[in-house]
């Protein structure tokens, strides 16, 4: 009987997460996710009781309020920030049982939730600490480049090997100081998981943030394993399977392996002079600015004009948009843009923004639809046919040195084929390379017309002159998108 | 022994199931999928209950409630923010040329 009702709340949840195949089921799979885990709450209250109830209904107040406001209050740009955070509240729980339960349990258990145990505290602590330290990247509390330690791969493998000896150490000692040896045991994990967040930088970060999603739900199936709980477990382990599939998605859109985004470099020293020396088209040097004002002028003029002749335009968000808060009005030109008879489209290259799917996320709360959403293995085909590609606040995933040169730091990584389109207008801030430190010849095409500066006053000067142009041609008097309130959805 | 092969199952079982249907979610999803998978991680707090189902001494009192706020402020923060992020994707039936 018992299994019965573990087996229903399982296919509850499994059935929820089969919803996310659609967007328009994704809400009802939600509720339902939370249904099982409100049902597998009740099971566990009915099966074990509570001896303080008192303090269990202040935690659980507690915790929901918070979680309620801080869910309200974040816009969705912050939303991995949170995101990461709240991986680490995961961690923190886990890394919690799992110690209560060892040091209370410790003559109790046998050797298989001990083992479950010592794994629990060590992962939930790691995923803590390193989540903790990716939301602060993430939020800009901290520098989003890597920072990398003297000696940092070192220190990683010390770390590593001081983990497994504490918890090989801790199934020897005596009980009265096997609380101690888990407290190391806890610190050594945690030092360890700050480690190797730290390494992160900021466009890696998609990668990082899903492999906690996968330690979280593995430290929470381990936690599951010490008490024995198969609720505990089922859930734990089909969200280390999402982290996971999620974490190779990323991995495999930006061409990396794991252990080199965790893991510095060798010699991250000559690897720097490497760079710098061999020169070619991955020089990894600022271009230098000289672009006068009547210049400047003439880009945007030629722009516009472009963009009103266009019949077909693709736009390439980055995450360059979404920090210049540019979205709403690149939203804003596209609308007038397909009121004007172009057919205009978004390309999203799996790693734009700062998680797995972020950018979706960014523009529909712009309001675009998402069937207006492309897919970079559905979009690059139709690059070729595509009268205007505009790029906004977008660099290494437009760079066709990663396509066309060897030996690049991108070379390999799969891109949006925007150098296909009959014309380019890139709306970024500078020139100088993305991320990966390459410089993009794409800005040296000659199809190519830079609007440099802010991706927002770009975006407006654009729809400022198209709305000139458009009053002229047509003797329209009303421009109903320029008495529209602009800045909607933040809340 | 039994115990062991039991949970090995029903680890692996969940995380092949899940694996399958989780590698059919379109990209268009992955943030809210991830953020709806990160609610379910604050399952410990099923953990957390357990620690309560008998009688805690002050120490065990205060990280087992540490625990319990932490996993709740997860779940509730996790579905809410899905639930917000999911009400903003809009299919082409809800189109409208409010102009």
């Amino acid at each position: 009987m018992a299994l019965f009702f573990d087996i229903s709340v399982i296919c509850i949840l499994i059935l929820g997460i089969r919803n996310f195949r659609q967007p328009c089921g994704a809400r009802i799979g939600n509720t339902m996710a939370a249904f099982a885990l409100l049902c597998a709450f009740v099971l566990v209250l009915y099966r074990h009781g509570v001896v303080d109830v008192g303090t269990v209904i202040i935690a659980l107040l507690a915790g929901a309020m918070i979680g309620y406001v801080a869910a309200r209050a974040v816009n969705m740009i912050q939303i991995p920030s949170m995101v990461a955070f709240q991986h680490g509240a995961g961690g923190v729980a886990a890394f919690l049982v799992s110690f209560v339960e060892l040091t209370r349990d410790a003559y109790h258990l046998d050797v298989v939730s001990e083992i479950s145990g010592v794994l629990g505290l060590t992962i939930g602590s790691l995923t803590f600490s390193a989540s903790i330290i990716a939301s602060a990247k993430l939020a800009n509390k901290m520098r989003q480049a890597p920072h990398i330690l003297p000696a940092h791969r070192t220190l990683v493998l010390l770390g590593i090997a001081a983990i497994f000896a504490v918890g090989a150490l801790s199934f020897y000692v005596p009980n009265e100081i096997l609380g101690y040896v888990y407290l190391i045991q806890i610190v050594l994990s945690a030092i360890l998981g700050i480690l190797f967040a730290v390494r992160v930088g900021g466009a890696d970060m998609p990668v990082l943030i899903s492999f906690l999603n996968a330690t979280a739900g593995l430290a929470a199936a381990l936690c599951g394993m010490v008490i024995g709980n198969q609720l505990l477990i089922a859930f734990g382990a089909t969200v280390a399977a999402s982290g996971s599939i999620l974490t190779h998605v990323m991995c495999k859109a930006m061409n990396r392996n794991l252990l080199s985004v965790f893991l510095p470099p060798i010699k991250p020293q000559n690897e720097a002079t490497k760079r710098g020396s061999s020169g070619g088209v991955f020089f990894a040097q600022p271009v230098s600015k000289e672009i006068s004002v009547v210049e400047t002028e003439d880009a945007f003029a030629a722009a516009a004009d472009i963009l009103k002749q266009a019949h077909s335009i693709i736009i390439i968000p980055g995450y360059g948009m979404a920090l210049a808060k540019a979205q709403f009005k690149i939203v804003e030109l596209a609308k007038l843009l397909s009121k004007n008879g172009a057919s205009v489209k978004y390309a999203i290259h799996p790693v734009a923004g700062r998680m797995p799917g972020h950018m979706h996320v960014i523009l529909a709360e712009a309001e675009v639809e998402y069937g207006d959403l492309l897919e970079m293995d559905a979009v690059n085909p139709l690059f070729k046919g595509t009268d205007v590609a505009l790029v906004v606040g977008a660099c290494d995933v437009v760079n066709p040195a990663a396509i066309q040169s060897d030996g690049t730091p991108i070379s390999g990584m799969p891109i949006l084929t925007v150098h296909d389109a009959e014309q380019i207008i890139v709306c970024n801030l500078d020139k100088n390379p993305g991320y990966s430190g390459v410089a993009n010849p794409l800005y040296e095409n000659n199809k190519a017309i830079m609007l440099l500066g802010d991706a927002k006053a770009s975006a407006e000067v654009l729809i400022e002159s198209f709305v000139t142009m458009k009053g002229q041609d047509n003797d329209e008097p009303n421009h109903p998108i320029r008495n529209r309130p602009l800045s909607h959805g933040r809340r | 022994m039994t115990n062991l092969i039991l949970m090995v199952g029903v680890f692996v079982t969940s995380f092949v199931i899940g694996y399958l249907l989780i590698s059919r979610v379109p990209t268009l999803l992955h943030t809210p999928l991830m953020s709806m998978t990160n609610a379910i991680s604050a399952v410990t707090i099923l953990g957390a209950l357990v620690l309560f189902s008998q009688p805690t001494n002050t120490p065990e009192k205060i990280m087992g409630s540490l625990a319990i706020i932490t996993a709740t402020f997860n779940v509730v923060g996790g579905f809410v923010i899905t639930d917000r992020m999911l009400r903003l994707f809009k299919g082409k039936h809800t189109e409208s040329n409010n102009t």
